[in-house]
């Protein structure tokens, strides 16, 4: 079911398999039939780890989304509350348990935090008077979940928010957490490598937790050799860009949530021969997303140029395949191909659904290059139009052209009221790669979005000012193009099709984060103390001694593994980056990725933006 | 060697042997009549209440206990009231089991600890029979009342009463249950319960009869029951002298009809056969497989029988025997004309060392199983040693305080620190404390001295027991050896060191914790001490915000207000504002907001929200004057809705009071006249003056209205760089040609190219020359 976890150079369904066997435990404290009460934004992650029926083997027979009022009846034994320690929650909870026909169906309560218990929660719930009923109280620990054979996520939306906005370090609390049960699991990692300040704070928990647990540690042989934080105010640049890669471009469009999409039904008809499609679907198609489809992990982090190419050549060794049929003249060699069809088959399918995917994305971004560099307004133009100016201001800004001076496109985009999010991208953008903005030019841009899209955004842009995303421009010169000359962040012959180095992701950016990762490997940060300097926070380099006889006897020529945990989230780019350097073959080094949330810039500026006006009814 | 078989006894495939291990110590006057007695298992200690009946009012029973070769450790006159049952748990605490439902704890040492209850309804009707008994939960206790209802405690360390239903059609009201025992099965404990010849099996919710298979009504009622160690075995008795076991479906004739004092089932791991030990006055009688019981074995004195994972330990005034079955290995050696290897080698080699000769022949014969081995065995015969006790587990071993002993056979034993020793140094630290005659100093000393920092010490926990014995500055010394800061808050808080407590929950990064200690504070101390407090703890200060932007917006105002955070308070008035329905209220919250925002020097804001408020104004005096609904809008969306509304002169007045640019302005107004198709006031605007955003947007908005002869009028106004384009958007090829070919660009060129049908042969090769041409410069 998550073979495709076991895959990798780590096997991550170690993880997911404890992870099932501490909820199958809890199950079985509450003895007998029940029904779970489900705060709803924990279903996702937990599709993760486990289906319904897992659940049901443990007599789990009904489930309800987790509202005020009254609970639906249900004649079980058992009612079980999954729900993350949040007040808001435990007040509807309480009603909940008061509205209960107490003469009517005694049933026994129960509440699993997840990911771990809260005295304030229960404090709570003792206040409204409800503590009582609960025969268990317990934590479900799930920090990092599995969502596939190198890619770990805590999808903890509001993790980059609670750091830089609100002093909130709970997330980094619960990072640090999780990864002392993975260093439970796979050993204790020998080096921590970070940079910025909430790197350092989770690093500086890790090793207080080991000296807490000092004696209790593990006899594992260490999987990881290296774990690098990153914060991911080190590098606000990357996800503000549009991301190019299929995946990238996938969740930049319609979304990747939990490792589903869901796209629009059309493209996607069944088409029976000879009959007209009358009714096309009107449910939009929701699909799984990860490396358990074949083609979807060999494509999924190409630039999206090199996607038709991939598609193409695929379908032309299927169906060589299928032709195979006619080859077959023998008994045994009938047998042998019909014993391949169902892999076939279902080759076929995937084939199908990407080729369909790609052709929307390609109505989008197709780039018919021509208008582009004529620098002509973003006035009515089809979207690929538009796909492709934004694109290309995207990369002026990147490569630091006019990055000082009002932006016409931006101004442009506003006069059309293009969506308020893709212009604080811009906006932001262009701060970042200029080190700030002078105090006139940020200014008419702030006042450009409160005039068009309304007075109530003054606290969002408040915010981003305050995540470093918008900045007054201070005294000191611009150190961006030294940072970009020295970390090569722009690469000018980027090869979409075979690309030579991580800058494809982009289609000539190189995310600065994993530059960062890059250089790490080799030849070291020492070779980039001065840049490192300028970005924010500081870099450091820890030691955990391991139990003796533990140290990894290295087999000549094996590879290294180094963990990269990006604390406030991390792009499908800079993933599909990190893969690609896993996989060239002189890196020496293989990367498993671990992120308190998957985002892109979209999710990312919205998660920090203030609604007050959506408050007021 | 001759003698090691003489004491066993046969029984079907198995043999039974009982040994001696010790000559108890103790001096029992009256020897174990009359007395409640309880043996602790795997060789634990042993308790006695002599005369619990008492048979005056000022005669008290003295409890006594005794290590398992009968040392005495402790002994004291019972000053409580009647006593049901002795117990033992786990970790070798003493229960009693009062009449009245109480139930007191005391250490191995006969101290106090702490008491609680089976229940209000216990108190009324008193209890008849209790039973201790072992999950893999902890230590359960189990009660019968006089009115027949059975209440159970799983685990008296996370104590959750639960009360059985009724038994139906309950017949033995005159009397009590002829006999129960406790069960646990699925991870649930139940009670199995006789009734005459019937059996019941009670669980929380339910009462189930159940019959035995191959247990007729000719066997009569069953007045005895026994399960094994492991719960996995049953043994019922019955008045007819029948005794059956579930696994066999044996019924093995006594031919007592008496009831059998005790009975307790004799397995082994790997046991070759079920057997029961059945005890009655002068005799003992081991039931197994065959139809006749046998061995039988006479006593002299009142006994007592233990069961033990590996056999029953027998204990009397005198001495105190292991009965248990023959282990297989033994059998095969020392068993008569045994042809096994094991025997072979002993007849080689006549000594206990045969497995060390042995193992000289197997090359590769991993030599840790011998070594561990032997290792144990020289633990076990030390600990057996009369003044210690006898076989033990290393806790058992602390828990009787025998450190040095304890730390030596963790050494020895190489079990981890953080399981041997550091266990061993907690518990003594933990007794350390409690010693009255040594100061705070040095007490703290000592332990730090001898703890140091043991891997899996919590100091935390020395410090509670100090604490507990009213020593809080002790505590407080002890605390600060503590590395994990969020052990520490807890009893920080208990002992009202809330300052300390916070600065150790914020050390420990855990955010619950802090806000915990919050809450506290909050309640503990008056509001400005707390703020004060809060302000030097700026982690707990912010995670306290979040809580107030959560649950108290009005604190959140105060607490900036006291940091004099005007930009936070300023935003603070502008999200009140949003929350306010009457216009003159919302502004009032926005002219508080822009002169937090001037104290914060942040112009831009408080410029920004003078012009929303004026904006507010004027889309109210609009909305009343004619209707517009504006209220609430964008400046852009209000000019939108004022040009849709035909209302140009005030559109243009915001315009130039709000200092739009010329840009926005110009697009809203093309598109608002487009849209109404305006084309004269189109036209009028085009040459008002020379248009910011070019005339390409005039050509393109046109064609969006399909109204390509208005198009047309602003193409030739296009400037060259965007002339080709403009050509091509209103469908003029020629035109987009002649315009591509002066320009003589060829990306123009080429876009034109592919616009261009195939059969305008004589416009491709104009194009197609003048390419060629631009290609060549």
């Amino acid at each position: 079911m998550a073979a495709h976890l076991s895959y990798g150079r780590v096997n991550l369904n170690i993880l997911r398999e404890a992870a099932r066997k501490e909820l199958r435990e809890f199950l079985d404290k509450c003895a007998g039939s029940k029904a779970i009460v489900w705060d709803e934004y924990l279903t996702g992650p937990f599709g993760l780890i486990a289906q319904y029926s897992l659940l049901k083997e443990h007599e789990v027979e009904k489930m309800f989304t987790l509202k005020s009022g009254r609970l639906p009846s249900a004649d079980v034994k058992n009612i079980i509350f999954f729900v993350r320690p949040r007040l808001e929650l435990m007040d509807i909870i309480a009603e909940n348990v008061f509205s209960e026909d107490k003469m009517h169906s005694p049933r026994d309560f129960h509440i699993l935090f997840v990911p771990r218990r809260s005295m304030l929660c229960e404090q709570r719930l003792k206040e409204q008077g409800v503590l009582a009923s609960f025969i268990n109280i317990d934590e479900y620990i799930l920090d990092l979940i599995p969502y596939d054979g190198d890619l770990l996520s805590m999808e903890y939306e509001s993790a980059f928010r609670e750091c830089y906005l609100e002093n909130d370090q709970t997330s980094l609390y619960h990072t640090a957490k999780g990864l002392m049960t993975l260093q439970a699991l796979y050993g204790t990692i020998p080096q921590i490598y970070g940079k910025g300040e909430c790197a350092r704070h989770v690093a500086n928990m890790m090793l207080r937790m080991k000296r807490e647990f000092a004696g209790s540690q593990n006899q594992i042989l260490p999987v990881f050799d290296t774990l690098l934080l990153l914060d991911r105010n080190v590098d606000l640049l990357t996800p503000l860009a549009t991301q190019l890669t299929y995946e990238g471009l996938i969740d930049e469009i319609y979304g990747i949530t939990n490792g589903y999409v869901k796209l629009p039904p059309e493209k996607f008809a069944q088409k029976k021969q000879g009959e007209a499609s009358k009714d096309l679907p009107t449910e939009p198609k929701k699909l799984q997303l990860n490396s358990a489809e074949e083609l979807y992990a060999e494509i999924r982090d190409k630039n999206f140029n090199a996607v038709g190419a991939a598609l193409s050549k695929k379908a032309k060794i299927i169906s060589a395949a299928f032709e195979e049929r006619h080859n077959a003249k023998t008994v045994g060699e009938i047998k042998q191909f019909v014993s391949q069809l169902p892999h076939m088959q279902a080759a076929r399918s995937s084939l199908a659904n990407h080729t369909s995917i790609a052709e929307l994305i390609k109505d989008i971004t197709s780039t018919v290059c021509f208008w582009g560099h004529l620098g002509v307004c973003a006035s009515l133009v089809s979207a690929s139009e538009a796909f492709f100016d934004n694109l290309t201001v995207e990369q002026e800004f990147m490569t630091g052209v006019d990055t000082d001076k009002v932006n016409t496109y931006i101004e442009d985009c506003v006069a059309q009221k293009d969506p308020l999010i893709k212009i604080l991208r811009l906006v932001s953008m262009q701060s970042v790669c200029n080190n700030g903005l002078k105090q006139k030019v940020l200014d008419y841009y702030k006042r450009e979005i409160l005039q068009t899209y309304g007075y109530e955004h003054i606290l969002t842009l408040n915010n981003l000012e305050k995540a470093g995303l918008l900045k007054l421009q201070s005294s000191s010169r611009n150190n961006y193009p030294t940072i970009r000359k020295t970390l090569k962040l722009w690469m000018e012959d980027a090869n979409e099709q075979n690309p030579n180095d991580i800058s494809y992701v982009y289609s000539g950016y190189a995310p600065l984060s994993v530059r960062l990762t890059q250089v790490l490997a080799r030849p070291g940060w020492r070779s980039i103390e001065e840049v490192l300097k300028m970005l924010p926070g500081p870099h450091f380099e820890e030691r955990q001694q391991l139990p003796a006889g533990l140290h990894k006897k290295r087999q000549q020529g094996e590879n290294r593994t180094t963990l990269v945990f990006f604390l406030g989230g991390v792009s499908y780019a800079e993933i599909a980056a990190l893969r690609f350097l896993s996989q060239m073959e002189d890196s020496g080094m293989e990367y498993i990725i671990a992120t308190t949330k998957l985002l892109n810039g979209t999710t990312w500026i919205k998660s920090l933006m203030d609604r007050p006006e959506s408050q007021s009814s | 060697m001759a003698f090691i078989t003489a004491n066993w006894n046969p029984l079907g495939e198995a043999f039974y042997r009982k040994t001696e291990l010790y000559e108890m110590c103790w001096n029992l006057r009256d020897g174990l009549r009359d007395c409640l007695v309880a043996a602790a298992p795997y060789g634990g200690p042993i308790a006695l209440l002599r005369e619990p009946v008492r048979r005056s009012p000022s005669s008290r029973p003295q409890l006594e206990i005794y290590s398992a070769s009968g040392v005495a450790i402790a002994s004291f006159p019972w000053k409580s009231g009647p006593v049901v049952q002795l117990g033992w748990t786990v970790s070798d605490e003493l229960l009693c089991i009062q009449e009245d439902g109480s139930v007191l704890i005391y250490d191995l040492f006969g101290s106090f600890k702490r008491h609680f209850s089976m229940g209000q309804e216990v108190m009324q009707s008193q209890v008849l029979e209790a039973k201790v008994f072992h999950s893999p939960y902890g230590t359960g206790v189990a009660i019968v009342t006089a009115s027949s209802r059975f209440t159970l405690a799983t685990n008296i360390d996370d104590l959750k009463l639960r009360r059985l239903p009724e038994v139906p059609g309950n017949t033995w009201s005159a009397g009590e249950p002829t006999c129960w025992v406790v069960l646990t099965q699925d991870r649930q404990t139940k009670v199995l319960m006789s009734n005459g010849p019937e059996l019941y099996i009670l669980d929380t919710t339910s009462c189930t009869a159940v019959v035995p298979p191959g247990l007729g009504p000719q066997a009569g009622s069953i007045v005895h029951m026994s399960v094994s160690f492991s719960y996995k075995y049953l043994a019922l008795f019955t008045d007819t002298g029948h005794m059956w076991t579930g696994s066999s479906h044996l019924q093995v004739n006594t031919k007592k009809t008496t009831p059998p004092k005790q009975m307790v089932w004799c397995r082994r791991p790997k046991s070759q056969q079920p057997s029961v030990v059945l005890m009655w006055d002068r005799l003992l009688m081991v039931a197994g497989v065959t139809l006749t019981p046998d061995p039988r074995f006479p006593l002299e004195d009142p006994c007592v029988l233990i069961g033990e994972l590996d056999g029953v330990r027998i204990i009397s005034s005198a001495n105190q025997e292991l009965l248990q079955e023959v282990p297989l290995v033994c059998q095969e050696i020392f068993k008569i004309a045994s042809m096994a290897p094991g025997a072979l080698l002993l007849e080689a080699h006549r000594e206990y060392q045969a497995a060390s000769f042995g193992k000289c022949f197997l090359t590769d014969f991993s030599p840790e199983a011998f070594v561990s081995t032997c290792r144990e065995l020289r633990v076990l015969n030390a600990v057996r040693e009369r003044g210690v006790g006898l076989p033990l587990t290393h806790t058992q071993l602390v828990y009787r305080q025998f450190y040095p002993l304890a730390i030596e056979v963790c050494r020895y034993l190489k079990i981890p620190d953080y399981q041997g020793v550091s266990r061993v140094l907690k518990h003594w630290a933990s007794c350390k404390v409690q010693q009255k005659d040594l100061s705070d100093e040095a007490i703290a000393r000592a332990v730090c001295v001898k703890v140091g920092d043991s891997p899996g010490v919590s100091y935390s926990h020395i410090a509670a027991k100090a604490y507990e014995c009213g020593r809080p500055e002790l505590a407080i010394k002890l605390l600060d050896f503590e590395a994990r800061s969020g052990e520490q808050v807890p009893l920080l808080l208990k002992m009202k060191r809330s300052q300390l407590a916070l600065s150790k929950a914020v050390e420990s990064g855990d955010t619950d914790l802090v806000y915990t200690v919050v809450t506290y504070l909050k309640s503990e101390m008056n509001r400005g001490d707390f703020f004060m407090t809060l302000r030097n703890q700026p982690v707990a200060l912010s995670l306290y915000r979040q809580f107030c932007k959560l649950q108290e917006q009005e604190t959140l105002k105060d607490l900036y207000n006291q940091d004099d955070d005007h930009q936070e308070l300023a935003n603070y008035y502008v999200t009140a504002s949003y929350r306010e329905k009457r216009l003159e209220s919302r502004l009032s919250l926005l002219q508080t907001a822009v002169d937090e925002y001037n104290k914060a020097k942040n112009e831009f804001s408080a410029k920004a929200t003078e012009e929303e408020m004026r904006l507010l104004r004027f889309q109210r005096k609009l909305d009343d004057e004619k209707g517009a609904g504006l209220l609430g809008l964008s400046l852009q969306a209000t000019m939108e809705a004022l040009l849709a509304l035909g209302l140009h002169k005030q559109a243009e007045q915001l315009y130039r009071d709000f200092r739009v640019p010329d840009k926005r302005f110009w697009w809203l107004k093309l598109k608002s006249l487009a849209e109404k198709e305006e084309w004269e006031e189109l036209e009028k605007f085009s040459k008002s003056k020379k248009s910011p955003i070019g005339y390409l947007a005039f050509v393109e908005v046109c064609m969006k209205s399909n109204n390509k002869p208005e198009a047309k009028k602003y193409v030739s106004k296009v400037t060259p760089e965007q002339r080709v384009k403009a050509h091509l958007a209103v469908g003029d090829l020629e035109g987009a040609a002649d315009a591509a070919i002066e320009r003589k660009s060829d990306s123009e060129l080429a876009a034109v190219l592919a616009r261009c049908p195939a059969s305008d042969r004589q416009l491709l090769d104009r194009l197609n020359r003048a390419a060629a041409a631009a290609a060549k410069k």
